[in-house]
């Protein structure tokens, strides 16, 4: 396997206490960026790395931070995304769990770039274990004067708040986590402007993942060029990939991007489980479009993801078996779209429900071929016509679902009902 | 305010609400830490402890209303003594979460959605708790089960006396 960098500490006892971290090299980074490096070299060093974001978008980091605007006076902001809420994903609770001094590092050296003194970690309200280690690992670090005023001595301070989230999937979506932070509903803002200029409490505001952050000490440590060796062209760096489903070995697997879907489900996950066949995957999360088995040999990175219409997102690979009924897949997530929805906009609000109501009629029983095409109707009348990106990731299981497995749907028409009977049978 | 139901935080909860006022240089974002207190403190955000937020932040009680109403771990009435909240979304269904939805109903005379008029538990079914890959999983209050079966969940149940 690779050389871990993102996983590296975890499974050694005491892996999230600040000793730990530091006897094995942590917060060296922060030294040298606060010690030989100039703000404006850190932001360079995280642009030539390639660094791309690990939430869901792939957005050039280094880019995102370069839109901040440098003359304007007054407070600026960091928040990084623990809201980690995308069905499928469980990889930053890996790092929250884990290893939260080397986000909290990440976090300090990249304020230091932003010339940000106030970071709020949002993290999602269900992970109270997380919530807490961050806790200690903020006070151990304003205790050792790693965070507070006058970080390692020098003129720069920093506060870092953890913010816990109350169960809301909406709020991953990052101005409705501001309008969150800022103690109201989770409502997604209009963009732009985008919170680069206008951002939490109005003022320029970056927003990045917890494992985008967590890449941060070690291409300050390492070098961006080092950095840029790891992975494919324009797709660089570690990834963490959360496997979960019909595999032998479900788990976070840390791989270079660029690493084939059958490398990862195979020789790291362990095969599908009980000999069966792999039917589909949902390769970065629950709003990315599936993929097939035929497509096994693709590579796992942002641009290999696209080519064969489907996305990297967030690194969440969903495995499903020859067994799996993709109408119920495609229902279940539907119905979850619809459950978090925000009810802003009325493609959204109103079309998820409809979507359902059709879903439920194919899979037991009641459902005719006009039906699957009034989906994909629906379907459209919502991706791209929503304020945020829900809209367009809401549909994608159906839409999906219908483009590679048409077929299936069909045979649920013809035949009145589902044909897979799974073990715990099926109940409306 | 409806008479007789004025609300007060228990001193040790009023130290954690002085503490998150304090931190908090804009007092909108400590709506939800101080929401969670009340929560915790209350087993619900009823009509009286959001009056208690909004008097405590200084902000109207419509405005905290309006907020707790949105997300689904502030509840407006009481619930059960042991919440059990289990996954149903994509990975935990796939490897059968509605086996253990079912187990958990018949064995605790309990409906999805419902607590058990002795009070003493909520069921309810839950989005991605984020386990996906020790699925199928469970919260109970705030501490995670993973990994479930029938026979896990059963000895589960009975170390919490249920």
């Amino acid at each position: 396997m690779a050389e871990k960098i993102l996983l590296k500490n975890v499974g050694i006892p005491g892996s999230e206490r600040l000793e730990t971290y530091r006897s094995r090299g942590g917060y060296r980074a922060l030294e040298k960026a606060l010690r030989e490096l100039k703000p404006s070299e850190v932001t360079d060093a995280v642009k030539k790395s390639g660094l791309r974001g690990r939430g869901g978008a792939g957005f050039p980091t280094g880019l995102k931070w370069s839109f901040v605007p440098k003359d304007v006076p007054g407070p600026r902001y960091l928040c990084c995304n623990a809201d980690e809420g995308e069905p499928g994903t469980f990889k930053d609770r890996v790092i929250l769990e884990n290893d939260p001094h080397m986000l909290l590092e990440g976090i300090a050296i990249s304020c230091f770039a932003l010339s940000v003194v106030e970071a709020f970690i949002y993290i999602r309200g269900e992970f109270a274990l997380g919530a807490e280690r961050l806790e200690r690992a903020v006070a151990e670090a304003e205790e050792a004067g790693l965070l507070g005023p006058n970080v390692l001595g020098s003129d720069f301070g920093l506060k870092v708040h953890v913010h816990r989230g109350a169960g809301s999937y909406i709020c991953g979506e990052e101005t409705a986590l501001l309008e969150s932070l800022e103690g109201k509903r989770g409502l997604p803002r209009l963009k732009p402007p985008f919170p680069a200029s206008v951002g939490l409490y109005g003022r320029p505001t970056v927003i990045n993942n917890v494992e985008t952050l967590s890449c941060v000490p070690s291409i300050v440590q390492n070098g961006p060029e080092w950095f840029a060796s790891i992975g494919t062209k324009g797709n660089t760096g570690p990834k963490l990939f959360a496997v979960s489903g019909h595999v032998e070995r479900p788990g976070v697997y840390e791989l270079p991007l660029g690493v084939t879907l059958r490398e990862l489900l195979f020789e790291y996950a362990g095969g599908i489980r009980g000999g069966r066949g792999l039917k589909a995957v949902m390769p970065g999360g629950s709003s990315t479009p599936v993929i097939t088995a035929e497509q096994a040999d693709v590579k796992m990175d942002f641009d290999s993801l696209a080519a064969v219409g489907s996305a990297l997102g967030s690194g969440a690979v969903i495995v499903m078996d020859d067994a799996t009924c993709m109408v119920e897949v495609a229902l279940g997530l539907t119905k979850f779209y619809r459950h978090e929805s925000c009810g802003q906009c009325t493609p959204c609000r109103e079309g998820l429900g409809w979507m359902v109501r059709l879903l439920e009629g194919i899979e037991f029983g009641r459902g005719s071929t006009a039906d699957i095409d009034l989906l994909l109707e629906i379907a459209s009348g919502i991706s791209g016509k929503t304020l945020c990106p829900m809209g367009d990731a809401a549909v994608i299981p159906a839409q999906s679902t219908i483009a590679r497995f048409r077929d299936e749907y069909e045979s649920h028409v013809r035949t009145g009902g589902c044909p897979f009977k799974s073990a715990a049978g099926k109940v409306e | 305010m409806a008479q007789g139901t004025q609300r007060k935080f228990s001193p040790e909860a009023q130290k954690e609400v002085d503490k998150i006022l304090f931190s908090y240089g804009v007092k909108e974002s400590a709506v939800l830490p101080v929401l969670h207190v009340a929560q915790r403190e209350f087993g619900c955000l009823d009509r009286a402890a959001v009056e208690l937020v909004a008097s405590t932040l200084g902000l109207s009680p419509t405005r905290v209303a309006q907020t707790a109403s949105f997300y689904t771990m502030f509840s407006p009435a009481p619930l059960g003594k042991h919440v059990i909240q289990v996954c149903t979304n994509v990975s935990c269904s796939l490897l059968g979460s509605e086996g253990i939805v079912r187990y958990l109903e018949k064995r605790l005379g309990v409906e999805r959605g419902h607590t058990r008029p002795d009070g003493l538990v909520t069921l309810s079914t839950v989005e991605c708790l984020g386990s996906c890959g020790t699925a199928p999983v469970m919260a109970v209050n705030d501490r995670y089960f993973e990994n479930l079966t029938t026979e896990k969940v059963e000895s589960i149940l009975r170390e919490l006396g249920l």
